[in-house]
């Protein structure tokens, strides 16, 4: 009985106030995509990090045959020229800012790169060898990055010696940017939000003061006369969450996956899977939202 | 049932008490009239029992329980056991006579059955048997207030309390009424009865308690409105 009470107070709140519901469908939906889209950012530099951070801070990229720099002229990196690296970064000189050294082969390298482009048309075109070989060495020290650079530049046999931060840098700069940005707008939305969930509660407990009045005076308990003004607010953030987390969706399914890969082959991109990860946030900001604006206004215009 | 313990309160600093030390005691089954002036405190004094404000100085208690000791969440419980009627009914506009009563039944959790079968009951004791259909503009004054008794009455509380329940009825409307509420206090119910009505308390014989500027001027166990002196 009380759950169909409690159904048919909020249906009946929502539909007196379509405009309003609409207005904070709306709004919440905005700024949960603001919110979204900020998580997604984050996942995607997260992404790019757990893949290159921690495994390779400087890459000497050894030449292949058809390498055009000038420490290349011999062609393809010979057994001797290997040693002499391995040897060198094993020297007293670098052993200090070294802390390991991996060898990946062209096996390794291929297997590695179509694993990272998996399904982009880059991927199908490579061949094994059209990729270096390489040295992975992570330092003790990131920035010590020149020593390294410095030691191996004009040593034949080693084509280009790589700071796999500094080719990603400026990338993850964009998109710590973008992040800032979507949380700042999500934060303005945010706020918009919460004060239009409060005013359109207000209305509504305005509204319907008659009935609330009787409520307490017949001994209704203060969770049955608040609820349904709760849920109403709740269920119009829900409805937010699920629009916004519908158009995320469809973003990343058509605009990332569907276009991204293709015009910018760069680096993997997040899929659909994330936004799934990031929709339980999208849901909980939302009626967190709801449910605080409903209680501070609840509390300040329906007291029982 | 009920009582008042030198009982003060003030709205705001600056301005005179509403209520200026009021002691009372209402017993089980009384029918009292509560008389005097607008802004003499009547109404505070009914506030008061219902919880819908906290007195600034003084006890008052309900069914033996201090009002302002009990917690938030009790006071529901306190006023299922109070039921209230108006001057202006209070009756929800787009519900029939019967949603009206059985409202105050739904949002205290009573079942469907027991619905059922106390709202009929209890309209065809305030005389509206057969209008359970009507909405409440469909009704005349006197009957739109019988729906609001029997809305107040349907939880069978043990103290009514009535503001002014006859204050925009006819005099011929009214004495139904107020026979109505007779009829109710014979069930052992207690009844206080805020009021202007000359003529009803003078019919009457109850007991009449006087409150002037929210002091308690006059308790008389078989009253009537105006002192002879005046």
């Amino acid at each position: 009985m009380r759950v169909r009470f409690l159904a048919g107070e909020v249906l009946a709140g929502l539909r007196r106030n379509t405009a309003m519901t609409v207005s904070v469908v709306l709004v919440t939906f905005v700024s949960l995509v603001f919110v979204g889209a900020g998580g997604l950012l984050q996942m995607q530099v997260g992404q790019m990090k757990d893949y290159w951070y921690d495994r390779v801070q400087v890459s000497i990229f050894l030449c292949v045959a058809d390498s055009e720099a000038p420490t290349c002229t011999a062609g393809e990196v010979s057994q001797a020229q290997k040693d002499e690296v391995a040897a060198a970064l094993a020297s007293p000189v670098l052993a200090p800012y070294v802390e390991k050294v991996e060898f990946e082969t062209k096996e390794q390298a291929f297997a590695r790169f179509q694993e990272q482009f998996a399904g982009t048309a880059i991927a199908e075109s490579a061949t094994q060898d059209q990729l270096n070989e390489s040295f992975r060495v992570k330092l003790v020290d990131p920035t010590q990055y020149e020593v390294v650079s410095q030691y191996f530049a004009g040593t034949p046999g080693v084509e280009e010696v790589q700071d796999q931060r500094r080719v990603l840098d400026p990338f993850f700069a964009v998109l710590n940017v973008l992040t800032l940005v979507a949380g700042g707008f999500a934060l303005v939305m945010i706020v918009a939000a919460g004060l239009l969930i409060a005013t359109t509660i207000r209305l509504s407990a305005f509204s319907r003061r008659r009935e609330t009045g009787i409520m307490r005076l017949v001994g209704a308990s203060k969770t049955l006369i608040q609820l349904p003004f709760l849920l109403e607010g709740v269920l119009a953030a829900v409805l937010g969450a699920g629009l916004a987390t519908a158009v995320l969706w469809g973003v990343v399914r058509f605009g990332v996956q569907g276009w991204l890969v293709d015009v910018l082959p760069l680096f993997g991109y997040i899929g659909t899977s994330q936004v799934w990860l990031v929709a339980p946030l999208l849901f909980a900001v939302g009626i967190l939202l709801a449910g605080l604006a409903s209680v501070v206004t609840l509390s300040r215009y329906l007291k029982v | 049932m009920i009582r008042f313990e030198d009982v003060t309160k003030t709205y705001d600093r600056t301005s005179r008490p509403a209520l200026d030390g009021v002691s009372l005691d209402v017993e089980r089954g009384e029918f009292v009239f509560l008389v005097g002036a607008s802004g003499s405190g009547k109404s505070t004094f009914l506030r008061l029992v219902l919880k819908e404000d906290v007195p600034t100085r003084g006890v008052v208690r309900v069914a033996g329980r201090d009002v302002a000791r009990l917690s938030s969440w009790k006071v529901p419980h306190l006023r299922r056991q109070i039921g209230a009627v108006f001057q202006d009914f209070r009756l929800l506009p787009s519900k029939t006579v019967f949603e009206n009563v059985a409202f105050a039944l739904q949002v205290i959790g009573r079942n469907r059955h027991h619905i059922a079968q106390v709202v009929p009951e209890t309209l065809e004791l305030v005389g509206l048997a057969g209008k359970e259909g009507r909405l409440p503009h469909e009704l005349s004054g006197g009957e739109q207030q019988r729906v609001a008794i029997a809305r107040a009455f349907v939880n069978r509380p043990s103290i009514l309390l009535a503001d002014e329940p006859t204050g925009n009825l006819d005099p011929a409307t009214s004495v139904g009424i107020m026979r109505l509420l007779d009829r109710i206090n014979r069930t052992g119910t207690t009844i206080v009865m805020a009021t202007h009505d000359t003529e009803i308390v003078d019919s009457m014989r109850k007991r009449v308690v006087q409150l002037e500027g929210g002091a308690l001027v006059r308790d008389e166990a078989r009253g009537v409105y105006g002192m002879a002196a005046r």
